[in-house]
């Protein structure tokens, strides 16, 4: 039997494949990757491209995948996929407008919070919660 | 016949009421499957991350990157996730307490709190009591993709590079089950290390191209799983505790119309004896 190796390929928001397999190759940065089993532990970043597994049996399937992080462990091999499109640019637009939202909110507001007055608050709205509750029970049910 | 016309209507507004409240709870019902079957689907990621970040730890890379060191904490941020919409029980202002409590022991040891908020519910709560939200995102939807939440993750993370806090937090509600969510604060960074035994034979992996761009970019991911995963199960919470509390506001109008119903029939009941007693004791007068 050939020697295999355990392949995950997962993104943060689904699990993309999971088995086994004889060899993985991977777009990493430095170029196209091929990995059989008993590699080395490797830590590498992925660009945009096709990861492709092939199995015992010699099949091949390919997975797209935007990037990510490729973990090489003797017998196990893991792809962290990016589910989105990741450019330092995009990514900084991004936080820009995160932040530009908060400061519209913030236009009229005190950054000091009266902690004694929220937490006065806050245990108003759970008695009462609390209270709904115990009208609740009484009514028998 | 005229009896009760007010107590009809009564009835009438409750039932209608009540139509919706069922709808509501229906549709949280369905919603909070699909929230956990999404759940689900992010615990590989997460679980998968992890094990490299364990590994992580136990390669002693030459380059020890500043999420993994911890320092004099001087501020300290925090992610708030809470829900877009109201009417789902106590459930954001559960969080909101377990947050405030912590803050005000952050206060009390000198630390000053910056906030990175999900949903218009804290951020109209913290709008109105006050606080310092440096980023934020609302309206996500009821499936929020990784990438809605990297820019307001990323103004935390690029707070804590540049030393403007020092410790990050995310701060959200665990989905225990339908029953129960558990309001929880843990702390993303530095990263807690792994409770993990040191191995006999120290090794390190190979960095292509270079450890520091390589863990940079895995850490910066490592977060966001964390947030991502967070967000996820807080919307199944909001589902979950939308749907109890729609299934009692239901039982409520239910209740409600009953002793309305019983109000109606012994008025109406009145007036029939009334009117048969005026009939009678009108023929016994002629």
């Amino acid at each position: 039997m050939a020697m295999t190796m355990h392949v995950d390929i997962v993104s943060a928001e689904a699990e993309i494949f999971s088995g086994t397999a004889t060899m993985v190759f991977a777009p990493a940065e430095m170029g196209e990757l091929g990995i059989a089993p008993r590699h080395t532990q490797l830590l590498t970043r992925l660009k945009p491209g096709e990861v492709r597994v092939l199995d015992e049996k010699g099949d091949e399937q390919s997975f797209y995948v935007s990037g990510g992080i490729l973990e090489v462990q003797p017998h196990v091999v893991t792809v962290l996929s990016d589910t989105a499109l990741r450019a330092k640019d995009i990514d900084e637009a991004a936080a820009l407008q995160a932040k530009e939202q908060a400061e519209k909110l913030l236009a009229d507001n005190q950054s000091d919070i009266d902690y004694a007055k929220a937490q006065l608050e806050l245990a108003e709205a759970v008695a009462q919660l609390r209270a709904i509750q115990k009208i609740r029970d009484k009514s028998g049910r | 016949m005229a009896v009760g016309k007010e107590i009809r209507t009564k009835i009438k507004s409750i039932q209608s009421t009540r139509k919706i409240t069922k709808a509501m709870e229906m549709v949280a019902a369905s919603k909070m499957r699909k929230a956990q079957d999404r759940m689900a689907a992010t615990r590989p990621y997460a679980e998968k991350m992890r094990n490299v970040i364990a590994h992580l730890y136990q390669a002693h890379p030459e380059y020890k990157h500043p999420y993994l060191i911890e320092r004099d904490v001087k501020r300290v941020g925090v992610i708030l996730i809470t829900s877009d919409r109201g009417l789902c029980g106590g459930l954001n202002i559960n969080l909101f307490k377990k947050l405030l409590v912590n803050m005000k022991g952050w206060r009390d040891s000198g630390w000053e709190t910056d906030l990175a908020v999900f949903g218009s519910k804290g951020n109209q709560y913290f709008k109105r009591i006050g606080g310092r939200i440096v980023a934020q995102a609302t309206h996500l939807g009821d499936t929020p993709g990784l990438n809605d939440l990297i820019g307001t993750v990323k103004v935390m993370l690029d707070a804590y590079d540049e030393g403007r806090i020092d410790r990050l937090y995310v701060c959200y509600n665990d989905f225990v089950n339908t029953m129960t969510q558990q309001p929880i604060l843990t702390q993303l960074l530095p990263i807690p290390p792994a409770e993990e035994k040191e191995l006999e034979h120290h090794w390190d992996y190979i960095y292509e191209p270079e450890s520091k761009q390589v863990i940079d970019g895995l850490l910066m991911r490592y977060v966001e799983s964390l947030v991502y995963q967070g967000m996820v199960e807080n919307q199944a919470c909001e589902q979950a505790a939308r749907m109890v509390a729609m299934k009692s506001a239901s039982d409520n109008a239910g209740t409600l119309i009953d002793e309305l119903q019983l109000v109606y029939n012994k008025a109406r009941q009145a007036a029939i004896t009334q009117e048969i007693s005026e009939i009678v004791s009108g023929a016994a007068a002629v």
